[in-house]
């Protein structure tokens, strides 16, 4: 159906080839293996599919959503879907003939130019897959700037973002991954950090929030980092940085993201959208698409794909890294929220997050037996203490229709009882409410 | 293409930036106030100084803004793309609906199982579909893309190698007509590339190969058909000399349009493969992503896969399962699951009799384009092609036209370019593909202009030179952005 060939094109074409079959142009295909069983089911017609994928999220349940841990619902204005499902970006390729695709390339621009605001970092690349490839990209780019051999991670990533980063860094040779610890209040050990920093120490990651929902010592921590004489890499959540300290403020040499939280959907987990910044002297270090200032030839200003010279498609195998395709709807959709937000948007998004996270803590914190486990400062996730395993309370609550949290036991020893839960602007005073109620009554 | 638009230039300002349209104080959304400031909250050392420089547009002037930068792009549904290795094929309007449904988009990716079996269910549905269609033991979903699919399909591989201790295998062979990822790929993995030549007609060199291989070799990769169009002729005694070294054989599927319903990998040798969701099975490029390169691997390497695989146990799906041999993690959760249904979408559209169709009419119309060029715009190679057929021309006969310049040509005319200078092994290459989903009078449409495009060479070769004429900027000097970089406002 999606061939639009006659039998009477096909007739012309073949005769103007000058073969009598299409078989024939598939000489080189070992005969015996062509046309292989497949057993494939029924093909469905447009109207069976529709009924078909329809009825599949409709064996989905909508739970009230309480957890953040890396992927984030937010209010997502119409405008973003209805601007970047324009087939005129959405059926583009990467822009490569760029005279043709200036849409493209200068929404890009336009994604690099806001998120360094937003980071307060010197540059931004076009996008990677999600915020844990980011992540091991900037760490990748760490050891090639310093020729060091380890990596310093919060013990509080992310632990799938500690999976990738082990995964990617695992073969470079004599590359280590190494843990500091966090204390009693959530965040990091600073002086098990600074035993831990050596002149080894290719850079050290720190999560702001972590995955604990805390806030860290940011300066502290980058004072101490680049005392050792190595760079700190920031990964943080960028509706965070709407009234957090930026990545900027504190110094950081690369700061990454998660960027799904700016617009784009939660669709379990995937696409994402890695943000990667860095202070300017590092430009040249950065893996993937960037997009930067050209003229043409009568001197006006064009969009185009830029220091090239440092891809897979120049450099094969010494490129900094293998990277082509990224997300880039993903930033279209993150550029297109930014613009619709602006500064004040922002502003009031992160602050009704900060407050709508705190008035849940608050409530939560009023049940017996329930308490807000960590003391430091948080954005809009924050740990709860349950009297019972956390695995058990997220099953009684979904019975009452809420995700309840994400349960840390898994990664995190000790920890079994506690829940990761998140509030954000998306959550009322009467759903948080009935969070506590639900809790309260298990 | 917006003719009328780009000669009002001065007056419309077309390429402003959002940023210099902005005025202090103008918003295009606006939310409910918080009751307290974020000081109540936080400490005075955590907050944020000074407010980003965001652009201030009302909703109104955000919708103009990005609907008329959308214009000034050419698109698939739009133009006709023939961008070889890039699989440009329709994007059915179907799956972008289907995909967008709350039912789907609302998923939290750490929800409770019980609560998202229908995405669970179709996920396992999409790794039984692409097992099918390629005769592969098991995939994963997780690779973002095609190259991230690369990375875990080489990284399977080296799992494997290092399960059974033989941690001799320190090199990847990789031909000269490779995509650059594959050599950036493997070089990501840890191994030292070899890169074989290839023979006069453009397929493996199987000398070459044999005196590459060795026990050091961890890997060949190897795309099929190859870049320049063509069937690997001597495909399973290149995999018996692969196995035979102890080695694997990864194929990179980037070009599976071409085999589609006609041979299965499995059954060429493949050990590991990944594909392409969005160029193969019909999901939009989305200007340069979203993708999703699902990895299949033989039962022998399987185990080795990014965990974690959906299965179905019970009747009920599950992404619990121990996977104790995997690799680890690729990215986080578990791939571009929003991708993946659009793929899922596609395969449940065909069955086994229509499913070969698509391989069949992008052969043919690659076929078809290369015979009507012939005499003006000859194929490298004199043969028949498979999906895409690379041209090639001598700028020394072409009053010093370079395919560069016939790229930009092609863009008056209301085509995107072919991919040009790739593969680097045929001078002044132009690549094109089709694909199944244009009709004749397209590619007729396309010939004429070639046509057209050659007749200037030889009366107004500047004509072609100082192309484009017809875009909202001209001729762009690339290199002038690298001099002094500027890459944000």
């Amino acid at each position: 159906m999606f061939i639009p060939h006659t039998s009477q094109d096909r007739e012309e074409m073949l005769q103007k080839i000058g073969v009598s079959s299409v078989k024939e142009l598939l000489s080189k295909i070992p005969q015996e293996l062509l046309y292989p069983a497949l057993g494939l089911p029924k093909a469905l017609t447009e109207q069976e599919l529709s009924a078909h994928v329809r009825a599949l999220a409709a064996r989905n349940q909508p739970l009230k959503n309480f957890i953040g841990a890396g992927v984030y619902e937010h209010f997502i204005p119409a405008a973003v879907g209805a601007l970047s499902s324009r087939g005129e970006f959405l059926t583009a390729y990467t822009p490569y003939q760029a005279e043709a695709s200036q849409g493209t390339l200068q929404t890009i621009y336009e994604f690099q130019s806001c998120v360094c605001s937003l980071f307060d970092m010197d540059v931004a690349t076009a996008s990677h897959y999600d915020g844990a490839t980011a992540l091991a990209e900037a760490a990748l780019a760490c050891l090639r700037i310093t020729g060091r051999k380890e990596i310093l991670i919060s013990a509080a990533l992310h632990p799938h973002y500690k999976e990738v980063l082990k995964t990617y860094v695992r073969h470079q040779e004599g590359v280590r991954v190494k843990e500091s610890p966090v204390g009693a209040d959530g965040t990091l050990d600073l002086d098990a950090l600074s035993k831990n920093l050596s002149d080894k120490t290719a850079c050290f990651v720190l999560a702001t929030p972590n995955f604990l929902g805390c806030l860290e010592r940011a300066d502290e921590v980058s004072a101490r980092v680049h005392q050792a004489g190595a760079l700190l890499t920031a990964l943080v959540n960028p509706v965070s940085l709407g009234v957090v300290q930026t990545p900027g403020s504190y110094n950081a040499d690369f700061a990454v993201a998660e960027g799904q939280p700016l617009g784009n959907a939660m669709n379990f987990g995937g696409p994402g959208l890695g943000i990667m910044t860095a202070k300017k002297m590092y430009m040249r270090q950065l893996p993937g698409r960037i997009v930067g200032i050209a003229k043409d030839k009568n001197g006006r200003r064009a969009f185009v794909l830029t220091l090239q010279a440092r891809e897979q498609h120049i450099r094969r195998e010494k490129a900094s890294s293998n990277i082509c395709s990224n997300e880039a709807l993903c930033a279209l959709n993150a550029v297109i929220y930014l613009t619709l937000l602006g500064p004040k948007g922002l502003q009031e998004v992160a602050g009704l997050n900060l407050e709508r996270a705190h008035q849940l803590a608050d409530l939560v914190s009023k049940i017996p037996g329930f308490k807000v486990k960590f003391t430091a400062p948080f954005f809009n996730e924050f740990v709860v203490e349950c009297p019972i395993p956390a695995k058990q309370v997220i099953k009684k609550l979904a019975k009452k229709g809420i995700s309840a949290g994400y349960a840390l036991g898994a990664d995190f020893k000790g920890l079994e009882n506690c829940l990761l839960v998140c509030a954000t602007e998306t959550k009322t005073a009467a759903d948080l409410q009935a969070y506590a109620d639900a809790l309260g009554g298990i | 293409m917006r003719w009328g638009v780009f000669k009002m230039e001065t007056i419309l300002t077309h390429n402003q930036l959002s940023l210099e349209k902005s005025r202090p104080g103008r918003r295009g959304v606006r939310f409910e106030t918080a009751q307290k400031p974020a000081s109540a909250y936080l400490p005075e050392g955590y907050l944020r100084r000074t407010a980003p420089k965001l652009p201030e547009l009302s909703e109104f002037e955000t919708v103009r803004h990005f609907t008329r930068l959308s214009e000034l792009n050419y698109c698939l549904d739009g133009e006709f793309y023939p961008l070889g290795s890039c699989t440009m094929k329709y994007n059915p309007k179907a799956y972008e609906l289907l995909s967008s449904l709350d039912g789907f988009t609302q998923m939290h990716p750490f929800a409770p199982e019980s609560a998202v079996q229908g995405t669970l269910k179709m996920m396992y549905d999409f790794q039984e579909l692409l097992k099918k269609v390629t005769g592969l033991a098991a995939f994963t979903l997780q690779p973002a893309a095609g190259a991230q699919g690369e990375l875990t399909g080489i990284l399977t591989a080296r799992a494997y190698h290092d399960a059974r201790k033989d941690f001799k295998r320190t090199e990847v062979i990789v031909p000269d007509t490779a995509h650059g990822t594959n050599p950036a790929t493997a070089n990501m993995a840890g191994y030292t590339v070899i890169n074989i030549k290839s023979a006069a007609d453009g397929c493996v060199d199987k000398g070459a190969l044999q005196n590459a291989l060795s026990d050091k070799t961890a890997v060949v990769m190897l795309t099929v058909p190859n870049t320049v169009g063509l069937f690997e002729k001597d495909i399973r005694e290149i995999a018996d000399m692969v196995h035979k070294a102890g080695a694997l054989f990864y194929l990179d599927g980037a070009n599976f349009n071409a085999l589609a319903g006609l041979v299965k990998p499995a059954d060429l040798g493949a050990d590991l493969m990944h594909l392409n969701v969005h160029k193969s099975f019909a999901a939009p490029h989305g200007g340069g992503g979203p993708g999703a390169g699902p990895v299949g691997a033989a039962a022998h390497v399987a185990p080795f896969l990014p965990k974690p695989i959906v299965e179905c146990k019970n009747g009920k799906y599950t992404l619990s399962g121990k996977m104790s041999k995997s690799l680890g993690k690729m990215k986080a959760f578990y791939g571009n699951v929003a991708v993946c249904l659009r793929g899922y979408c596609y395969l449940r559209q065909f069955d086994d009799n229509t499913f070969k169709e698509i391989a069949e009419n992008a052969v043919l119309n690659a076929n078809y384009v290369r015979a009507a060029l012939k005499g003006k715009f000859n194929a490298f190679f004199d043969c028949a092609c498979m999906h895409e057929c690379v041209l090639s021309i001598h700028p020394a006969e072409m009053n010093g036209v370079h395919t560069s310049d016939i790229a930009k040509r092609l863009l008056d005319y209301g085509f995107y370019a072919p991919t040009i200078y790739f593969p680097l092994i045929v001078p002044e290459a132009m690549m094109v593909e089709p694909t199944e989903t244009e009709s004749k009078q397209m590619l007729d449409a396309f010939v004429a202009v070639m046509e057209k495009i050659y007749n200037e060479i030889q009366t107004e070769p500047q004509t072609v030179k100082d192309a484009p004429h017809s875009q909202c900027v001209c001729r762009i000097d690339e290199v002038s952005a690298a001099r002094e970089p500027n890459l944000r406002w």
